[in-house]
């Protein structure tokens, strides 16, 4: 460590942090910011897909099967208690220092969101919506699909919309098993003792989780053109 | 498992300031501090938003903003800045990123008591401030405590990684086995750093239990994981 950057912060003013980012965006060799950000999008993306698909299939089951809900979220809810990095540091005499070691607890941590998620959800859909499905003749399959889903989706995307932002900003601490995508500039930074780096990564996070949250807000609307009808009407 | 009694079994791990007692305790330390700084700030200013129901949404909007911050990254833009002469630097971000579980469900659950409870509470002639001592936050309890508990998962997570940055505590066994290949003390390290958070988890969730009244309990679904952490 050298010294602290601040008083010189304060006397060179702020640096230049566009040129920093200019220069090392592409810079042709391993481990440019473009890399680590193609890095941070594949760390951050799968566990939230994964996360879903899994938690879908659980939370079904568990929303159909009430006595297989408390011991499954009560696992869950465990594993969500655990620090990610000692969990990536177990996990790597499995997986070895690869991006798997990142992407499975993060994705373990989205399945405890998210499994409360759909089961509330699928809880939010009225009794009576449920017996005019049934009365409709619609088969336990069509029912599922075409209505109680539906009615479940602002609850499990407000799940997803948390799953999304934490697990953009959880990957970084992967930066500490050399696998953190953007998180490798805070370690860079903190050997080779400069601000820019730090700063460009804290933004570029910061502004992926809010372009997922964006984009989640915008499927949602999508999903559910009926909230906003009934809104306007 | 040889890693393990490897470790466990050494008794120079034992004693001394870098021994599993005095690491353990500097986390216990770290994390208390913490969070009990977030609860000073947190607490209050959620009481009082919700009470009031001004600035509701500023809350909620800097809480989701907070969840995008990325730990490690605070943790080394504050060490840069200000040095590593104390360890000022470090609890900054630990407590700020232990504010916003705490006051999102403070504020949430103040604001989330049936209005005909509190209009009740105000016929009967109690004050503003008693209103909110004997009726909301007995009521919001669930919530606050469950505030409390996330943002206690998240402390102990992000004093762990904090080691990076050269604070002590059980994160020390990790982060420096890890840079000398000493797998040993980053095993055993690791399996610390999960039993501690379980005894954290634990502890909460037993306050939990003892300390709501049960007239709420049974009538208050507490939603779990209702406000995400912004974990490490």
């Amino acid at each position: 460590m050298g010294e602290p950057l601040l008083a010189r912060l304060i006397a060179d003013g702020p640096p230049s942090l566009w040129e920093w980012f200019a220069r090392n965006w592409d810079t042709g060799r391993a481990g440019s910011v473009k890399d680590l950000l193609g890095d941070h999008l594949v760390m951050s993306l799968v566990p939230i897909v994964a996360g879903l698909v899994l938690a879908l299939p659980l939370g079904l089951a568990s929303a159909r099967w009430r006595w297989l809900y408390q011991p499954t979220a009560g696992v869950f809810n465990v594993v969500y208690a655990l620090p990610s990095l000692p969990v990536f540091m177990l996990l790597i005499s499995v997986t070895g220092l690869s991006k798997t070691t990142v992407i499975i607890p993060l994705t373990f941590y989205a399945i405890a969101v998210l499994l409360p998620a759909v089961v509330d959800g699928l809880g939010s859909v009225p009794d009576h919506v449920r017996q005019s499905a049934v009365a409709m003749g619609f088969t336990p399959l069509r029912r599922l699909v075409q209505v109680e889903l539906p009615i479940a989706v602002p609850v499990v995307l407000a799940g997803l919309r948390v799953v999304a932002v934490s697990s953009i900003s959880l990957v970084s601490v992967g930066a500490l098993i050399g696998q953190g995508g953007l998180g490798m500039l805070f370690t860079r930074a903190y050997q080779n003792p400069f601000l820019p780096p730090v700063i460009v990564g804290i933004v570029l996070i910061v502004a992926l989780a809010l372009v997922a949250d964006g984009l989640l807000v915008l499927a949602q609307r999508l999903l559910t053109p009926w909230v906003r009808a009934r809104r306007a009407s | 498992m040889s890693w393990l009694s490897d470790f466990f079994g050494d008794p120079a791990n034992w004693s001394g300031p870098d021994g599993i007692p005095a690491r353990l305790l500097e986390h216990l330390e770290f994390s208390a501090l913490a969070l009990a700084l977030a609860m000073l700030v947190a607490i209050p200013l959620g009481l009082l938003i919700g009470h009031t129901g001004r600035g509701g949404v500023v809350v909620v909007i800097s809480a989701n903003l907070a969840r995008a911050l990325p730990t490690l990254g605070l943790l080394v833009l504050f060490v840069l800045l200000l040095g590593t002469a104390s360890i000022l630097p470090v609890i900054i971000p630990l407590v700020l990123l232990a504010i916003p579980p705490i006051l999102v469900n403070t504020f949430e659950g103040i604001r989330g008591v049936d209005p005909e409870l509190r209009d009740a509470a105000y016929g009967m002639g109690l004050t503003g401030g008693q209103v909110l001592g004997r009726v909301l936050v007995p009521v919001a309890l669930p919530l606050i405590l469950l505030g409390l508990r996330l943002s206690a998962i998240q402390v102990v997570a992000t004093t762990t990684v904090a080691a990076y940055t050269g604070l002590g505590g059980l994160g020390r066994f990790v982060i420096d086995g890890f840079a000398t290949k000493d797998y040993a003390s980053v095993v055993g390290g690791s399996v610390l750093i999960v039993l501690f958070a379980l005894a954290v988890q634990l502890v909460f969730t037993l306050l939990q239990r003892t300390t709501v009244s049960p007239g709420v309990s049974r009538r208050v679904k507490v939603r779990q994981v209702a406000s995400g952490r912004e974990t490490t």
